[in-house]
């Protein structure tokens, strides 16, 4: 099992912005994570790349607890935070460089490299971050994510603001690299899903409503549109509370 | 450790940061000592640095403060906090190389005016009568009393996202702990709490060490002070985890 979540439960204030989330993961699958703004997918991704620690529960990846072996999670973990965080006045080249010195990679010469060439990034390598185009900023951001070759890589929003052959581009990215890694990303548009997972977890207001292989989901109703199941699902549960 | 230092520096020299230090520090203590009439150098007549070490302070106050405030706000400014924070390496390890990048381009400011040194030890009657004991006493509390600035710089940078509050609020503190505690001792009518409360200022200790005479009581006091100033960087940073 790559990722395993007990009971986690992350609250701000009054506010439960995670409430008694449990999932498993096993390795080598890529799961989307999905719901509507606020559900709570960007927090649970914080907490499992240990960023912020969970209020209540636990989780283990990769074999390790977050709460007692943070570093050895981090180590076997790539996180592609929400709106892509870079910093601008760097080039491509020396930031994966930084990022692998940060992620305690011993060869880093040849994992940049490697990451550049995964991300298909080499023809603007010598730039600096701040002039590249969106689309190739997010494939800094997805190569700084797997500079050290992690087991499992959580990406938040991957293909958020990105154009249609982007979106593609990305997507096909992804697909390749979740052949060997467990893949967990958050998106709430259903077509990414269909296009890259192949198992979805359904959050809303800090809970799971649903999680189900995508075959799963349609079966669930087979005459409605993976949309249209997404919007029954969370509507439903909003008029349940 | 080493990588964040080796990054921080990089940015110092990539974003003209550290030249514009350099040259503002440079420029300014160049006029003090040799410029200005009836303080410099040649019209005072006296072979010593004094001047430099006396006005060095003030500008540093303004210079450190300006050279740590991005420090931590431009990381959370720009979202970057949350992909060094979840790298295999600790926040000690984050704010280290942070500080230490500081200081020591702090430290690489400073050098060249060992030229003045060698200028007015090669002026002075007899040849090289500077006191060379109270000289390097002095360049060591600068340090330490940079070194303390800098702390106050990244304390300041760690609590806002906003670089030009940052700057002012590291300024404001810097000065309070050089100048105003020092100005207390000064008012008579506190009698022992001002002179107590000057105990505590930075520029008692920094004038203590200038003397020449190492004294164990003030290399712990500033390293003491450094370690405070840190630590309370170390707790705002952790707020995240509250």
């Amino acid at each position: 099992m790559s990722i395993q979540v007990n009971h986690l439960s992350k609250r701000y204030g009054s506010q439960w912005a995670v409430n008694d989330l449990s999932f498993e993961i096993p390795t080598g699958e890529i799961v989307g994570f999905l719901g509507p703004n606020g559900a709570g997918k960007s927090t649970t991704m914080k907490i499992l790349t240990g960023y912020i620690p969970a209020s209540s529960g636990d989780a283990v990846v990769c074999g390790f607890n977050l709460n007692t072996d943070s570093l050895l999670v981090r180590k076997r973990v790539g996180y592609l935070p929400e709106h892509n965080p870079l910093y601008l006045d760097m080039y491509v080249t020396e930031y994966l460089q930084f990022s692998a010195g940060m992620a305690g990679v011993s060869q880093i010469k040849s994992a940049v490299e490697k990451a550049i060439d995964l991300t298909q990034l080499s023809p603007e390598r010598n730039k600096k971050i701040g002039q590249l185009s969106k689309g190739y900023r997010q494939r800094v951001g997805l190569a700084q994510a797997l500079i050290h070759d992690p087991e499992v890589l959580i990406l938040d929003e991957p293909t958020s603001g990105l154009d249609p052959n982007q979106v593609v581009e990305m997507r096909n990215v992804i697909k390749n690299l979740g052949k060997n890694k467990t893949v967990l990303l958050s998106t709430h548009i259903m077509q990414e899903v269909e296009a890259m997972c192949s198992r979805v977890i359904l959050l809303n207001h800090g809970k799971i409503i649903a999680d189900d292989t995508l075959e799963g989901l349609k079966q669930s109703s087979p005459n409605d549109s993976l949309e249209t199941i997404f919007r029954n699902l969370t509507n439903s549960h909003v008029g349940s509370i | 450790m080493w990588v964040v230092f080796k990054k921080e520096i990089r940015s110092f020299l990539g974003s003209f940061i550290a030249y514009i230090v350099m040259g503002v520090f440079l420029v300014i203590t160049g006029i003090f000592m040799w410029l200005i009439q009836e303080n410099n150098v040649l019209d005072l007549g006296i072979a010593s640095l004094q001047v430099m070490f006396n006005i060095a302070p003030y500008i540093l106050i303004f210079l450190v403060s300006a050279i740590t405030m991005r420090s931590l706000s431009e990381e959370r400014r720009l979202g970057t906090i949350e992909i060094l924070t979840t790298r295999p390496v600790s926040d000690t390890s984050i704010l280290l190389g942070k500080y230490f990048a500081a200081v020591g381009l702090i430290v690489f400011t400073l050098l060249p005016t060992i030229f003045y040194y060698y200028t007015i030890n090669q002026l002075a009657d007899p040849l090289q009568g500077v006191d060379s004991g109270a000289t390097w006493g002095s360049y060591m509390g600068l340090v330490l009393l940079a070194a303390s600035y800098a702390s106050i710089g990244l304390f300041a940078s760690s609590l806002t996202d906003n670089q030009i509050v940052s700057l002012i609020i590291s300024m404001v503190l810097c000065f309070f702990w050089y100048g105003v505690l020092s100005l207390l001792g000064d008012i008579k009518a506190l009698e022992l709490i001002g002179k107590s409360l000057e105990w505590f200022s930075l520029d008692f200790h920094y004038q203590s060490i200038s003397r020449g005479v190492l004294d164990t009581r003030d290399i712990v006091y500033f390293l003491g002070f450094i370690a405070t100033f840190l630590g309370g960087t170390k707790l705002v940073f952790e707020s995240r985890k509250w």
